[in-house]
């Protein structure tokens, strides 16, 4: 007997079936990651996956929860993924650690574990990572046949875990400031946007490389679309809204704003606008809602871009509309099946 | 910095003064609270908080020389509707008397003499009958105060526990194990 | 082609009809016993109006509707009543209920018939007096009293919806009933719409059920019946909820608490028609009804069961198979699991599916809610349920309430697609019961308190009459006193005139306490009749004391009147 109560027939797709579509759908974006950085990033990867299945299992057992249920259901892979792609592959293995540590163990179980959290954990992590250790956090790699020197797959493992270069090989040789943050940096120096952008490290759209890695996550969201794993309303309205405030600066003054299309392409919005912002605990449940937090946190993250200290808004953004989401969610409660407008 | 804080004053002079006359505006006449306590409180007039009845109980909550977990018909239901009411914390049950299943009383008729000294004893006019006659309850406006159960001289007055049947029965708050039941 | 609407939401579980729609509806044989409740329907109790021992006749009252809303409940067959008792009946609490049993004596002899070939000769009054003495309740599982719902004035009903969308899975009685007895649903239909004043009649069927479309259409051509459509719907779940359904045709969204009437549309189910019309042209009441037995069984297929029929003996007949864990009365979505494999058959049972471990799996653990919507977007009332959720099992009832708890139909198309497996509908339950019984008790908490200060205000009233009454002697007394200027030990006692009743009233019920005694002294049951004499002395012994003491009563009385 199925439970004692009606429905007794049920067929949902599972949270960890849902979950595993969402970790299905980042693969071309780690695959193209992977050919354009080199394999340093499925070490993060492991790294992250193995410290939140091992934090979440600690902290189940400390609550006396049941263990199995909880682990399989791949959101806590799909937080330490989501974080282990924020930051820069070359990171110390210990900073992979400590971020999704604190993501599983403070901002989720703390909060009341699954579906209770009111922050997106991947993005807490993230926070304090780059406010605790600002420097680590710039170390990205230099995309392949950019750099002077590249390493090899054993030398990139040596630094990750021991710290340790090869003789003669500088840091600085081998990673480099993301393009947004060059960006940023240039125009400080009183650099024109068109000239900033004719440096090597810029591709056709943004970024070189890590604009082909934006466009794989663009596809594996448009697969969860598809699948309709995730809704519409999120990630359109963020890239739209982020399109068109990049675009009105871009307008009004083409020497100092860059285009569009390189906002979209850079930085953590693709991967924000189809995984991050969608997180469905952290993000509103009415459709009128969605749009509205999206909307806003596009708003924020081109602010911060433009204007901010640091150099991507996404996960600030994020941070910042995940506490709004209880008051967006009360003030869009659609109308029920009724008592709609016209009717009585 | 002096315009900081000028500003600051202005603003706050501002607030006070829209507090102030909203507090005018929108006074209300009488003491509410003590009606608002009163209408969550159950109404048995049985006097087991130690008051002799619900309004003198819920005026003595609102002076706030009572506690709010004295009363037991209420439950432990009623002390989270007055702790909700009066923004205080929830406290268990308190009182000399413990909550127990709602119950109606009953008159064994045959052992009825009539002497109506049951009839004033209720306070919600329960209990129909006259002098020498017999009495009897009317169950549906009986809120099962017990107040008819000791002045009875001969007894004859019971309580029995409102049994659970089609009608009044509830869903039940569903349980349900975090665990694969194999 | 008449333009359809659309509803919100709704799912495609597996239909699973085809198991059990091959085969024409059956007679079931006579059960060994009916065990009928008096309680199948919305509104108060039938009255038991047959004693135990009685013999009755087909078709014969044996419970009388008691009040506006209540409905008839009467013989399904000639018998013996053998008991008239609480019995579990076919309701998820397991909780008794009052019921006739009934010992069929296989004569099947029916009462007396008076068949009504012209109605619309009979009163709009007359109609609906026939539908409730023949127990006529909504037959789709809602079981409200028909003709209550059979009341309008003119021009204020256009549509009058026949539904026969029948989207739960599994059930097909609507869709047999519809292919077999289409003439006599059309003619039912006649009826409700002449009582409706109503327009034109809708009948809506899901295209799962091309055979009772067919059936229909050609029973509506054949009975030329004017402004009557049967529109083929969209097979979707929960098409076929009365609100979804009225949607779907008209394009009118009936939210909940409000009387579609007030719309211009009213519902019934086909089932319920053909009832209406069994009543009013054979004068036969409802002591029958289409079931359909599915499930695990080796033959499901859709009986014409008596009401009262036990479960176990209706599946009794489709073969049964073993690993049977209980029977599921409904469908799979909506329906209730039995408290017993023996209850009877109501007339809500429109479907007994006899639950297995194989056809219903065990859920798979619940995990917190983790917003996702899905329930939100298969809503078709457009609530949010993972906000009830949340609220419902905090017990926030006020914010339940808020979110539209109560246009929730409980349809559970929110559990189905649950990815964290939420028995969400169970929680709406809970809230919905509970809500309820607050209000329940927030009445009787007014009723209370209304009755506590009318008699405080009474008490006040009296003593202050009684001090005027007083103040008055006295002043008369007074007065007296100034005109005669003497004996002033008058106005003494007279100032205490409640002295002595109290005395007398102890007095009083002290007799009456030692009148009692006696009393219960005396009691000798069922032997008054051989009494020795010296028991015939003591009771004239007795008797003498109990006239003194009513003597005395009269006098204390007496007084205790002034007092
Ligand atoms: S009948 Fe007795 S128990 Fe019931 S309300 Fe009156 S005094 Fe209380
Ligand atoms: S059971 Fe209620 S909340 Fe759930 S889908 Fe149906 S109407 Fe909506
Ligand atoms: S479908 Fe279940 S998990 Fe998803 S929002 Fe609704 S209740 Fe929550």
């Amino acid at each position: 007997m199925s439970g004692f109560f009606s429905p007794f027939i049920t067929k949902p797709v599972s949270v960890s079936q849902i979950m595993l579509h969402v970790l299905l759908a980042l693969i071309p974006g780690i695959a193209l990651y992977v050919w354009f950085f080199g394999p340093a990033i499925l070490v993060s990867l492991t790294l992250a996956s193995i410290t939140a299945l091992g934090v979440e299992a600690l902290m189940l057992k400390i609550q006396n929860k049941q263990i199995a249920p909880t682990l399989k259901d791949n959101t806590a892979l799909l937080t330490a993924w989501l974080l282990a792609l924020s930051i820069p592959p070359l990171a110390p293995w210990w900073l992979v650690v400590v971020g999704t540590a604190f993501a599983i163990s403070i901002s989720k179980h703390l909060y009341g574990g699954l579906g209770n959290n009111p922050f997106n954990p991947a993005m807490i992590g993230y926070a304090v990572l780059i406010i605790s250790f600002p420097v680590h956090m710039t170390h990205w790699l230099t995309p392949h046949g950019l750099g002077d020197v590249s390493l090899s797959f054993l030398e990139q493992l040596n630094y990750i875990f021991q710290g340790v270069l090869p003789d003669g090989i500088k840091l600085d040789a081998i990673t480099m400031a993301t393009p947004l943050d060059t960006l940023k940096t240039q125009l400080h120096l009183n650099g024109h946007v068109q000239e900033i952008l004719d440096m090597p490290i810029y591709g056709r759209l943004a970024g070189q490389g890590s604009e082909w890695v934006a466009a794989g996550f663009l596809l594996g969201g448009v697969y969860l679309i598809a699948q309709r794993i995730i809704s519409w309303h999120i990630p359109l309205a963020y890239l739209g809204t982020l399109f068109a405030v990049a675009g009105l600066f871009h307008l009004i003054d083409p020497a100092h704003y860059v285009t569009p299309v390189f906002h979209l392409f850079s930085g953590a919005a693709m991967l924000g606008a189809f995984f991050i912002l969608t997180d469905p605990v952290t993000s509103p449940t009415t459709p009128r809602g969605r749009l509205i937090f999206a909307a806003s946190a596009a708003l924020l993250t081109y602010l911060i871009r433009a204007f901010g200290g640091f150099p991507d808004g996404m996960a600030f953004a994020t941070l910042l509309m995940n506490i709004c989401v209880p008051l967006i969610d009360a003030y869009t409660q659609p109308k029920v099946f009724g008592k709609k407008k016209g009717q009585s | 910095m002096l315009n900081a804080l000028l500003a600051m004053a202005a603003i706050a002079i501002l607030l006070g003064a829209v507090l102030g006359y909203a507090a005018i505006k929108f006074r209300v006449e009488g003491n509410p609270l003590v009606d608002k306590i009163d209408a969550v409180l159950p109404q048995t007039q049985c006097g087991q908080c130690g008051f002799p009845g619900c309004k003198p109980y819920a005026t003595a909550i609102a002076e706030g020389v009572a506690d709010i977990n004295l009363c037991p018909p209420g439950g432990d239901e009623g002390i989270h509707k007055l702790a909700d009411l009066l923004g205080m914390e929830y406290k268990p049950f308190g009182g000399a008397t413990q909550p127990k299943p709602k119950s109606v009383a009953i008159i064994d008729e045959s052992n009825c003499i009539g002497c109506t000294l049951c009839i004033q004893a209720c306070p919600v006019d329960a209990i129909v009958g006259a002098a020498k006659q017999m009495h009897t309850i009317i169950a549906s406006e009986c809120t099962g105060c017990e107040l008819c159960v000791p002045p009875c001289p001969v007894d004859c007055i019971s309580m029995v526990p409102i049994e659970e049947s089609i009608a009044n029965w509830k869903w039940k708050y569903p349980v349900y194990a975090l665990t694969a039941s194999k | 082609m008449r333009t359809l609407y659309q509803f919100h939401g709704g799912i495609h579980p597996p239909t699973n009809k085809t198991q059990s729609n091959h085969t024409p509806i059956k007679q079931a044989s006579l059960p060994s016993k009916l065990v009928i409740p008096l309680h199948q329907h919305v509104g108060s109790s039938a009255k038991p109006i047959v004693e135990a021992g009685q013999r009755v006749l087909k078709g014969e009252l044996i419970g009388a509707p008691d009040g506006h809303l209540s409905s008839a409940v009467h013989a399904p067959t000639s018998g013996t009543i053998s008991a008239i008792d609480m019995q579990i009946v076919a309701h998820p609490s397991g909780i008794p209920d009052l019921c006739i049993t009934l010992i069929p004596d296989g004569l099947d002899e029916w009462i007396h018939r008076e068949p009504c070939d012209d109605w619309c000769a009979l009163s709009h009054t007359e109609l609906r007096h026939r539908l409730r003495q023949a127990g006529v309740v909504g037959l789709g599982g809602a079981v409200f009293p028909s003709d209550v719902k059979l009341y309008s004035h003119k021009h204020k009903i256009k549509t009058l919806v026949l539904n026969g969308a029948e989207c739960e899975p599994y059930i097909t009685c609507d869709d047999l009933l519809m292919r077999e007895r289409a003439t006599e649903i059309l003619q039912g239909a006649q009826i409700m719409r002449a009582l409706l004043y109503a327009e034109e009649v809708l009948i809506g069927i899901e295209d799962n059920k091309p055979e009772a479309i067919a059936a229909m259409r050609a029973a509506v051509t054949e009975g030329c019946h004017e402004r009557m459509e049967v529109v083929a719907v969209p097979t979707i779940y929960p098409g076929g909820g009365a609100k979804q359904l009225i949607r779907v045709l008209t394009g009118i969204e009936v939210a909940a608490g409000v009387r579609s009437t007030n719309l211009g549309v009213q519902c019934f189910n086909v089932a319920t028609a053909y009832s209406a019309w069994r009543a009013i042209g054979h004068s036969e009441p409802l002591i029958s009804r289409i079931v359909t037995i599915t499930g695990n069984v080796g033959h499901p297929q859709n009986f014409e069961a008596l009401i009262g029929t036990p479960m176990d003996e209706l599946v009794a007949q489709a073969q049964p198979l073993p690993g049977t864990t209980g029977y599921i009365m409904g469908g799979p979505m909506m329906g209730v699991l039995m408290p017993s494999m023996q209850v009877g058959v109501i007339k809500a049972t429109n479907c007994i599916i006899a639950a297995a471990k194989n056809l219903f799996p065990a859920p798979a653990p619940a995990l917190p809610c983790i917003r996702c919507t899905r329930c939100a977007e298969v809503c078709p009332s457009e609530l949010q349920p993972q906000e009830l959720y949340w609220f419902s099992k905090a017990k926030n009832l006020d914010k339940a309430e808020d979110y539209h708890l109560f246009d929730c139909i409980e349809c559970g198309a929110c559990s189905y697609v649950c990815p964290s497996n939420i028995p969400l509908v169970q929680y709406y339950r809970f809230a919905k019961s509970e809500i309820w019984a607050q209000e329940a008790s927030q009445k009787a908490a007014d009723a209370a308190r209304e009755r506590h200060e009318f008699r405080e205000s009474r008490i006040e009233r009296e003593k202050r009459e009684k001090a005027e009454k007083l103040a008055a002697k006295e002043k008369a007394a007074i007065e007296a006193r100034a005109l005669r200027a003497e004996t002033p030990q008058a106005v003494v006692s007279s100032a205490r005139p409640d002295a002595d009743p109290e005395n007398t009233m102890q007095l009083k019920i002290q007799l009456a306490i030692d009148h009692a005694k006696e009393q219960a002294a005396a009691i000798k049951p069922k032997n008054t009749e051989q009494l020795t004499p010296q028991q015939l002395a003591e009771i004239a012994d007795i008797e003498a004391r109990r006239a003194r003491v009513r003597e005395i009563a009269k006098d204390v009385t007496h007084i205790d009147g002034h007092s």
